[in-house]
């Protein structure tokens, strides 16, 4: 019979083994930032020309483990946390079949360690990307695949949870938004790991002598529709987060259901082949191919995006008006709670990811603007702001928020916490548009001397270019500091942090639940629908928060001009056709 | 708070949508749909666009169609590569392999050529500066565009695909001269 104790703070309920499971998940995820941010100073450090830190075997090496850790392990771990959150906690039921879920957990931590261990044998610096035919050590992609078995297995338990939960009838209604958008990055996961399978399947029984041939071009498409849609695993799930955060924080109701769904509905509809945008420039694909791909795929997702862009803020505007903070068009986000990390990591991952990441992912993804911008190191710009700061930031405000409610302890050095999101910003930020700059000058990506010593012929870039990758080390060295506060934070609210729960010990902290005492739910009482407005709010009155509509015009306005500025600066280049 | 609740009217897809979603929905949209005109409008109107022209090769028949023009065309040596010349108008080829772009080309200012490109063993980045054209290029793969400089100087081909240890070193060039 399923145990459940009650957060006596949040009001949460928590069955015990989905408890475990989301406190294992979220400590591997944290292990998995460690290394990458440890490996992330080696890249930052080599590439900052000045500095030129590692050799070349090793800079590549260090860029290899840093992509994979940063990008999927770190990333994926939390999510499992989460699905398991927003099915099992919200909605207060029983987590289906938890041993294959604890199955799944260990094939990841397999997984990752066995493709950790091929990196750092040294015959696999392949990149993250890994494209073919240069080959890398077999348990390199086997580790890959284990770890997307296991991640699967996750999604079959989040998708049972939700089965159980509706025959168990434990809410009332609908599933609510955020386990909506839960649901949303749990169906794209399933895609994205079928398209990892399809790919690295193949290249593993290749790389061990039972293939002859994977071809190029079929790689590179095949393994962006698995590296472009588990992006957009992050994405639903991060804005999932955000509806959860102005949830909490400010009591926040989305401002219109109808309208935040069919976004979502709209992410699974077409996300997927924006990973068309990745081959823009690759022969053997056709101009209509691209465009249609990029354009009424990926647009009808970017509008999804715009549409949460609005709705995410407006919600918490709203919220914040009923409060009375009324005043001109921005007293409610003046008053915000700036203080708290929740908030302000929220704050900045959602204007980063818009005005940053969005923009220029979109720009980058026209199919002649690629042509200036490909393979330069405006590309990691471009998903250091959708994925660093977006994701991971989101991520990191929902731990300070979950620390005290899912593992019972105190925030550790709670001003380390309160400053880590500006640190973590401003640093990112600053790399993020440096990196930009650098590449508009055709800085290279994946590139270890800009210098190019030794090489039989000469080329010099620019010394802007120079001082653009200086700036942006300073700022990316920043960034690694925000991490590591995130970290210290973390790890010393788990073993030093004031303990809410006399039972809340270090071994709590790793996964194994809190003293049986604290389980003495057998069901939670039935989830309530939220209640209703007492004045009906929508469709009549006119606008009801202009502050986030004048936000969304200033991001509308930079997004314009600096689309067409991109145009133009394609015109001056030799005409191809 | 009913973010996480669920939605407080069990027909919550048929309330009504406030105004101002409504207007920045259709803002939105008109701004997605522009940016899908763009693509097709620069197709007609604008100077640069890929060609949809490509083949399946291989590496010694590539190879052998390099060969071929720098026999027929070579005009110099620089650093042990041979620098071609080719006519204007002509087809030129230009294979990228580890850890070299081979071979240098000389062409002519606002002459177009059909410029080749394919790779002898991984994925190549041809990556033009400091003019910044990006293309991919692929083993197996013979990529075709028609190319017309229109600036005249020394410009360097740099590898922006990482194809192993040596990618740093990998350096091509294209003198464009103007007569």
């Amino acid at each position: 019979m399923a145990q459940f104790r009650v957060c006596p703070d949040s009001g949460f309920y928590f069955d015990k083994s989905a408890e475990s499971l989301m406190k294992a998940n979220a400590v591997a995820g944290a292990v998995s930032l460690l290394i990458a941010g440890i490996l992330a100073l080696g890249v930052i450090l080599t590439r900052w020309q000045e500095v030129h830190l590692l050799p070349a075997d090793v800079f590549y090496q260090v860029l290899t483990g840093h992509g994979i850790n940063a990008l999927i392990f770190w990333i994926i771990f939390f999510e499992m946390a989460i699905l398991y959150f927003a099915s099992s906690t919200l909605l207060r039921t029983r987590l289906a079949a938890p041993r294959w879920a604890w199955l799944g957990f260990a094939l990841m931590i397999i997984g990752m360690v066995m493709n950790n261990v091929a990196v750092l044998q040294g015959n696999s610096s392949v990149m993250m990307t890994s494209y073919a035919p240069m080959q890398a050590a077999p348990h390199f992609y086997l580790g890959l695949i284990l770890f997307a078995v296991g991640a699967l297995i996750g999604c079959f338990v989040f998708l049972g949870t939700l089965v159980i939960a509706r025959d168990d009838r434990t809410y009332e209604g609908s599933i609510p938004l955020v386990t909506f958008g839960a649901l949303t990055a749990c169906i794209i996961a399933i895609f994205t790991i079928a398209s990892g399978a399809i790919i690295l399947v193949p290249t593993f029984l290749w790389s061990i002598g039972y293939i002859g041939h994977i071809d190029a071009a079929m790689y590179r498409v095949i393994w962006w529709g698995m590296g472009h849609s588990s992006q957009q695993i992050n994405v639903a799930a991060h804005v999932s987060v955000w509806y959860l955060i102005v949830g909490v924080l400010f009591n926040a109701r989305p401002m219109s259901e109808k309208v935040s769904r069919s976004a979502f509905l709209l992410y699974i509809l077409f996300l997927q082949l924006a990973s068309a945008h990745h081959i823009l420039v690759d022969p053997g694909i056709s101009s209509e191919w691209k465009v249609f791909n990029t354009s009424y795929a990926m647009y009808l997702a970017v509008l999804a995006s715009m549409i949460h862009g609005l709705t995410v803020p407006g919600s918490m505007e709203v919220a914040q008006r009923a409060k009375g903070y009324t005043k001109g068009m921005f007293e409610w986000l003046r008053k915000a709670p700036w203080g708290n990390p929740v908030f302000s990591g929220f704050f900045f991952s959602l204007i980063i990811f818009g005005f940053l990441g969005g923009i220029t992912g979109v720009v980058m993804g026209t199919e002649q603007i690629n042509l200036i911008i490909h393979n330069t190191i405006y590309v990691p710009a471009h998903f250091h702001a959708t994925v660093a700061v977006g994701t991971t930031l989101t991520f990191m405000a929902l731990t300070y928020l979950l620390i005290p409610v899912l593992f019972r302890r105190a925030l550790f050095l709670p001003g380390v916490a309160k400053i880590q999101p500006y640190v973590f910003s401003a640093g990112m930020t600053l790399m993020i548009l440096f990196m930009l700059g650098a590449g508009t000058l055709g800085v290279a990506r994946r590139h270890w001397d800009m210098d190019f010593t030794g090489a039989l012929l000469a080329f010099e870039y620019s010394g802007t270019a120079y001082t653009m990758m200086a700036v942006a080390g300073i700022g990316g060295v920043l960034g690694v500091l925000g991490g590591a506060m995130y970290l210290v934070v973390t790890v010393g609210s788990l073993l030093f942090g004031k303990k809410l729960d006399e039972s809340a010990g270090l071994f709590q902290g790793f996964g194994v639940p809190l003293a049986p005492s604290a389980y003495n739910v057998e069901q939670p009482e039935r989830l309530q629908m939220a209640p209703k407005l007492a004045v009906e709010q929508h469709g009549s009155a006119g606008f009801e928060a202009p502050g986030t509509f004048a936000l969304a015009l200033a991001l509308l306005v930079c997004f314009v001009v600096y689309y067409f500025i991109n145009w133009d600066y394609l015109s001056s280049v030799w005409p191809l056709s | 708070m009913s973010s996480f609740l669920p939605p407080s009217e069990r027909n919550w897809w048929s309330t009504p949508v406030g105004k101002q979603e409504i207007l920045w929905i259709g803002i939105a949209l008109i701004w997605c749909l522009i940016m899908f005109f763009m693509m097709p409008y620069w197709h007609i109107y604008g100077k640069q666009n890929l060609s949809n022209e490509a083949y399946q090769t291989n590496a010694p028949r590539f190879q052998a169609k390099v060969d071929a023009m720098v026999a027929s065309y070579k005009v110099g040596e620089e650093a042990g590569v041979p620098i071609v010349k080719p006519p204007p108008g002509s087809d030129v080829y230009m294979l990228g392999r580890l850890w070299q772009w081979y071979p240098i080309l000389e062409l002519e200012k606002n002459q177009s050529y059909r410029l080749h490109l394919s790779s002898m063993d991984w994925n190549h980045g041809f990556s033009l500066q400091p003019v910044n054209i990006n293309l991919q290029i692929l083993p197996g793969y013979e990529m075709v565009i028609t190319v017309a400089p229109d600036q005249a100087g020394e410009f360097t081909v740099v590898c922006n695909e990482f194809c192993g240890i040596g990618h740093h070193l990998m350096l091509g060039k294209i003198y464009v001269k103007e007569y």
